[in-house]
């Protein structure tokens, strides 16, 4: 291959690129509480911002303590106004170790999941 | 991913278009993302293309040197299985000589993704990698007039399903090859081809994995999504005059991924004389074609996403 020929090839994926926005894996950003953060009292929610738009009907968030048994919460929810966001409203904390398990689907399809864990402060 | 691995663009255009259903696809194990790596296999089937890889390699015992322009694209035909096409071109620069150019040959390689385990963020792969005779400069780039059929096993290894009381170590991923040639000719013009037993490995630290799965230590982008990384590779001759004769190298470097691409450089050091002396270069724009086309090339022929 020449240089030539490359050069154009490039140009027109750089070109497909910007007609793809909005779409493609989304990964989280970053929540509140914060991934490995220690919260002084404890949250009633967990947000959840995406890098891409997620699919409410495929995407899902749930609870457990330090002890590995899951905690009974309402279904986690995108937020109407900011569809990369997904919330978890929480029951009742007592101080201690929690980890969050997401998994969700973007606009364009792709699935992807995570955990990531918070503590609150006795 | 491999350099020498080669691009059949025409025959992706007939891609059919397929019903949107949830796709992973690229290098995920569970929460785990692998990047495409430079040197090494990839331990999974994508949609992906790599283009270019550009390559300096460090001068060869004779004092020659050769820069590489590298394309290739990988295409999944069902969810577990995929085909990798390369093709590569170089210029030679012997001391004392005109530079010669021209294309090293055509390669592929068929892969079937037989093992993933999403908790413990672990893949495993094998396939048949396959570079064919007289498809490069084969007098004046020493491209193969053979051609050599490498089975080999891919694997990758996460390092997520630690405690979490052993934050700084969750990030940590393995990937290896292991592989062996086998020439389909014994000899060419008085040289012998040896069948040769080929590992690697990548030893990754994601910073994208620290960042959002692990604790928020306050990386902000592009930092955020960079994966530093040492490449090791060897080759070892069996037989023919060569037996155990290694060459290899070391390469340290770093990834940054993103939505629809990611680029990664890597130094080249070699690991002995006979692998060759001073230091290359390596730089790698890849693309992620299940992301930029989510709907066309981006989907396996065959079952779905």
């Amino acid at each position: 291959m020449t240089v030539k020929p490359l050069a154009i090839l490039i140009s027109l994926l750089a070109t497909a690129i910007p007609g793809a926005a909005a779409r493609a894996h989304a990964f989280l950003d970053h929540s509140l509480p914060p991934v490995g953060g220690t919260v002084a009292t404890a949250p009633t929610e967990v947000l959840m911002f995406f890098t891409q738009p997620i699919e409410p009907a495929f995407s899902a968030a749930t609870l457990s303590g330090a002890d590995g048994q899951a905690i009974a919460t309402q279904a986690a929810a995108t937020d109407l106004q900011n569809p990369t966001e997904l919330v978890l409203k929480l029951p009742p904390l007592t101080p201690g170790h929690y980890k969050v398990s997401w998994h969700v689907v973007s606009v364009d399809t792709h699935r992807t999941e995570g955990t990531f864990s918070f503590d609150i402060q006795p | 991913m491999q350099p020498n691995r080669l691009a059949a663009a025409a025959a992706l255009t007939a891609l059919p278009l397929l019903a949107p259903l949830p796709a992973k696809a690229h290098g995920f194990a569970g929460e785990r993302f692998f990047p495409a790596t430079l040197l090494t296999d990839d331990p999974f089937v994508a949609d992906e293309m790599s283009l270019p890889t550009m390559t300096l390699d460090p001068k060869a015992v004779d004092g020659s040197q050769t820069f590489g322009l590298d394309f290739d694209v990988s295409k999944r035909l069902t969810p577990d299985i995929g085909i990798t096409l390369s093709q590569g071109w170089q210029h030679l620069k012997a001391p004392g000589m005109p530079g010669v150019m021209g294309l090293t040959g055509f390669s592929s390689e068929l892969d079937w993704q037989f093992f993933t385990n999403a908790p413990h963020e672990a893949t495993a792969m094998v396939g048949l990698h396959s570079s064919w005779a007289h498809t490069g400069r084969v007098q004046a780039l020493g491209a193969d007039d053979f051609t050599t059929l490498s089975p080999l096993v891919d694997f990758g290894k996460g390092f997520g399903d630690l405690p979490d009381n052993l934050p700084w170590l969750r990030p940590i991923a393995v990937t290896g090859n292991l592989s062996l040639d086998a020439p389909t000719k014994t000899e060419s013009a008085g040289n012998l081809h040896p069948n040769n037993f080929n590992y690697g490995f990548a030893f990754e630290y994601s910073l994208e994995y620290l960042q959002h799965h692990v604790k928020d230590v306050g990386l902000a982008p592009p930092f955020d999504h960079m994966v530093p990384l040492v490449e090791v590779s060897f080759s070892t001759a069996l037989n023919r005059g060569a037996a155990g004769q290694t060459i290899g190298t070391v390469q340290p470097g770093i990834i940054w991924s993103g939505q629809y691409m990611q680029i990664g450089a890597e130094a080249i050091i070699p690991v002995n004389r006979q692998t060759g002396h001073g230091l290359g270069a390596i730089v790698q724009l890849h693309f992620y074609l299940d992301d930029i086309f989510p709907n066309s090339f981006g989907v396996p022929l065959f079952g779905g996403k």
